[in-house]
């Protein structure tokens, strides 16, 4: 698959009348076709629910116009907009100050900000429900303390609301904007910030003027992925009580047993989607974002003391406090009380690491395909066959697990019927019900994670370094595997965790799509909780944590020492 | 054609037969495939006692019932799966309208099973009932005060009602029940009065109703009855002290009776091990099995004479809704688009 892309796709800085030629060379490589056929792949299943979109429905729309949709539109436009918001200021706030600026607990935050990631938004919210409810320890405090004895007597902020879950959201899906906004941080040459400083910028007017403008399409990647996260959520909303499309949708195709209104919804969500990446790349018009000079130094790190640096602790520590140490402590506390830890864990735990280690791999080899080929041939061909392989973040999870199997399960009858017709033997089904399978479904719903961070940092090595490798004669390959890879090397490794953590907390098609006699720890949390035992379930929900904390670990280690030029 | 490629053919012909016999051989030891909604902890011991006495090895999938419904429909006559049990008998209903399920007559399943209890024609069968019944604050709410579901909805409860969301299947069939004797404008009424008349949005499980109010956000709470159990027999303490606070209710004694639902199973139309799943279906409808059902999660035994446990012995008897569970299942659609009208999320 190497070698077969024209070395006229190596231009110097962009500019339109060589990108018509890469488009003309460009198109019928093996990276182009390569991409073409994942985005099959990995689009069938979004195709096949889409497929539902042109299915006539009768009167359940207006059925569904006249009584919950407009609550489910209301309530999912402002969930995005408080968990965006609230994403971006952690994020890239945690991100500048723990990059850019000195101060006590630095070194900590650094890599413990991640943490959250590790969690389930879903454990969460059943931790925080457990804290703050009725019957949980701080509204039994306030009782005791003031002699209130019923729930009448006073006022409490309702944890299951609209509120709660932009709150639990927000806690765990920062880091996914901290971690691309601090790679970019990371990657970006302090020489520009410098001469920003030289030109009589401030520190804080640099870092809006210059930083952020900078760090712009990796800030968007990771916004976008939590915003997704956040449309597709089905274990918080639910918990939480609030309607929102993904609930709406599985309600209907689930319950009410509509699947084409259910896919026409969720195209209604997609729109929602391509809204929000439309009006980031209108919004960033023809700005690119390459670094212009290859020259590092140490990062500055600004000292801050007194009340500046009192800020910027507490910012960064209650990120960090109220999305995973204080849900963690909960967690340890109740699976000390309430259940045994004991052997039968660990043939779970193995499968559980196994699969996310197996499904991060194949999302991080098929994410740098997809992206270089992108970059070398920016046809329309290529973005929508990209655009199309990763919507599967987008979709529900139950509802692309639903999605994936079907296609799968026709294929395996097609075989088997072409098997027992032509060899008189009945095989069944192949690979449904197989780990094959599983890893292809979270590819399916995973891709986008691995990719978008890959694109963007892709997207930040400037097109003269290509041009140079070519000219010194490396083919298409030679030059991902000698000049990309080993400077993208930080964004990879965040990719493939992603996605791990990813794998390891994903419930709606591991519990569809799994063989007989095999769970995973995210199937034995969810199955206690659903029977309405929510601390017998902290014990295997606590594993998921550690188990996710390894690679969290590992790679806040390799992000910090990933910074071209040497360490920071 | 050559010859020489008609052999080489032939060849890899007979080489993917032996090939495909031998991996078919491999599946097809006594076993039965179970796709359940039962959790696991509440079904795999029996099944380990079944393996222990046919030597037929069980291979359990466990799920939410509406994603293997999905599953089985997208698997088609070549699913591996022999038997669907689920927890709520409007989804054995789906299965069977859905063609996902095959009649089979057994008079062993025909004599343990009451016949309100299973399918007319066979598709699917009971193997525990489940009664959704009133708890009642112990202290601010007298019995007397106390009748039927209807009078839920009226005036005198208002604010004072906790109830779980609509998309449980628990709710949906005790309304589609209401729709098989009420017809649909009384049940959209009831619906619409119960709404009126909630303490707070639906949220959590049944437990979580009864535990509201045995903290005093409401009065009532709808629930099936093993939640209680499960609350009354649990290993915290907290979860005890509160179902102390409450009282079981038996709903509409001097009419049509208390609200029963099951939990069952069918053999599927795809089943390859049939006659393993039938003798794990009538093994399921035995004595040793209703005991476990009875005591594991303290549900109703649907076999005539098994013993209740102890504890749901100790609420006393009580009269049974008649109507067969099927209707519950036919009308389930309608309930979910009450529910919708009237803002039941």
């Amino acid at each position: 698959m190497n070698g077969t892309a024209p070395l006229d796709t190596a231009v110097g800085p962009r500019n339109p009348p060589f990108f018509k030629m890469e488009r003309k060379f460009g198109f019928g490589s093996g990276w182009v076709i390569s991409t073409l056929l994942i985005a099959v792949l990995v689009g069938a299943p979004v195709a096949f629910i889409l497929g539902h979109v042109f299915v006539s429905s009768g009167d359940i729309w207006g059925h569904l116009a006249q009584t919950v949709l407009p609550l489910y539109i209301v309530n999912s436009i402002f969930l995005m907009i408080g968990v965006g918001a609230c994403v971006m200021v952690g994020g890239v706030g945690t991100a500048w100050l723990v990059t850019m600026c000195r101060f006590p607990g630095r070194n900590t935050l650094e890599w413990a900000l991640l943490l959250p990631m590790a969690m389930p938004a879903y454990v969460v919210a059943y931790t925080y429900t457990g804290l703050l409810d009725f019957s949980g320890p701080v509204q039994t405090l306030l009782r005791d303390v003031f002699g209130w004895s019923s729930s009448r007597d006073y006022w409490f902020p309702e944890i299951r609301s609209l509120g709660g879950a932009i709150a639990v959201m927000s806690l765990v899906l920062y880091p996914y904007v901290y971690l691309l906004a601090r790679s970019a941080f990371m990657e970006q040459s302090v020489c520009v910030l410098e001469a920003s400083r030289t030109l009589g910028r401030g520190p804080w007017s640099g870092f809006f003027k210059v930083a952020l403008p900078l760090a712009r399409p990796s800030i968007a990647a990771g916004t976008a992925l939590a915003l997704m996260e956040t449309l597709n959520d089905f274990g918080t909303v639910h918990y939480f009580a609030v309607d929102t499309f993904t609930t709406g949708i599985y309600r209907t195709w689930l319950g009410l047993g509509e699947p084409a209104v259910a896919s026409q919804l969720g195209a209604v969500l997609l729109l929602f989607v391509l809204a929000l990446v439309i009006i980031e790349r209108i919004s960033r018009g023809v700005a690119r974002f390459h670094h212009t000079t290859s020259r590092y130094r140490h990062l500055p790190g600004y000292q801050l003391s007194g009340w500046r640096c009192l800020t910027a602790q507490l910012f960064s520590f209650s990120g960090l406090f109220f999305g995973f140490v204080l849900p963690a402590m909960i967690l340890a506390w109740w699976s000390l009380r309430y259940s045994v830890l004991n052997f039968d864990f660990l043939p779970i735990v193995r499968n559980s690491f196994l699969l996310a280690l197996v499904a991060a791999l194949a999302a991080v080899s098929v994410g740098v395909v997809m992206a270089y080929a992108q970059r070398l041939s920016p046809s329309p061909i290529t973005r929508s066959a990209v655009r199309l392989a990763s919507l599967g973040y987008a979709i529900p999870g139950s509802v692309i697990a639903v999605g994936t199997m079907a296609p799968l399960a026709m294929i395996d009858n097609i075989v088997a019927t072409f098997v027992s017709e032509h060899f008189g033997v009945n095989v069944g089904l192949l690979l449904t019900g197989s780990i094959a399978a599983l890893v292809y479904a979270y590819l399916v719903r995973f891709l986008a994670v691995s990719f978008n961070g890959i694109e963007a940092s892709l997207g930040k090595v400037t097109h003269s370094m290509e041009a140079a490798s070519r000219t010194l004669g490396q083919g298409a390959f030679g030059t991902l595997r000698r000049v990309h890879i080993p400077l993208i090397r930080g964004s990879l490794l965040t990719a493939g965790l992603l996605v791990f953590v990813d794998v390891m907390k994903e419930l709606p098609a591991t519990l569809i799509m799994r063989p007989f006699n095999f769970d995973t720890l995210a199937v034995r949390t969810f199955s206690l909780a659903s029977d309405e035992r929510l601390m017998e379930a902290a014990a295997p929900a606590l594993v998921i944590v550690l188990v996710g904390l390894l690679p969290v670990i590992l790679l806040s280690y390799a992000v910090a020492k990933s910074r071209p030029g040497g360490k920071s | 054609m050559t010859p020489t490629s008609k052999h080489i053919l032939s060849l890899i012909r007979i080489s993917a037969a032996v090939l495909f016999s031998i991996s078919a051989c491999a599946v097809s030891a006594a076993e039965v495939n179970v796709y359940t909604a039962r959790k696991d902890h509440l079904i795999k011991p029996i099944l380990d006692k079944f393996t222990q006495q046919t030597g037929i090895k069980v291979n359990l999938l466990s799920a939410g019932e509406d994603q293997l419904i999905e599953r089985l429909k997208s698997e088609g006559n070549n699913s591996s799966a022999d038997i669907f049990q689920t927890t709520d008998v409007a989804r054995l209903n789906r299965a069977r309208v859905e063609g996902l399920l095959q009649p089979i007559s057994s008079p062993v399943l025909e004599k343990n099973v009451p016949t309100k209890y299973r399918d007319p024609q066979g598709y699917w069968f009971g193997q525990s009932a489940r009664a959704r019944v009133i708890f009642f604050s112990k202290d601010r709410v007298k019995p007397s005060d106390l009748s039927t579901f209807d009078d839920l909805a009226s005036p005198k409860w208002k604010g004072r009602v906790c109830v779980r969301s609509s998309a449980s299947a628990y709710n949906q069939s005790l309304l589609a029940g209401m729709i098989a004797v009420d017809g649909l404008e009384a049940s959209e009424k009831w619906a619409k009065g119960v709404v009126d008349n909630m303490a707070r949005k639906p949220q959590g499980g049944d437990r979580d109703q009864i535990a509201a109010v045995a903290s005093g956000q409401c009065d009532i709470a709808i629930a099936n009855t093993y939640y209680f159990a499960g609350m009354l027999t649990s290993d915290k303490a907290e979860e005890r002290d509160a179902a102390n606070k409450v009282a079981l209710f038996w709903p509409g004694q001097q009419g049509r009776g208390t609200h029963m639902n099951i939990s069952g199973a069918g053999v599927t139309k795809s089943a390859k091990n049939k006659a393993e799943a039938i003798k794990l279906m009538e093994f399921l409808s035995g004595a040793e099995a209703q005991q476990f059902y009875a005591e594991a999660n303290n549900e109703f035994p649907v076999l005539p004479g098994a013993k209740r446990s102890q504890l749901v012995s100790s609420w006393g008897d009580f009269k049974e809704e008649t109507i067969n569970v099927a209707m519950l299942g036919e009308n389930n659609v309608q309930s979910i688009r009450i529910f919708d009208r009237v803002g039941w999320r």
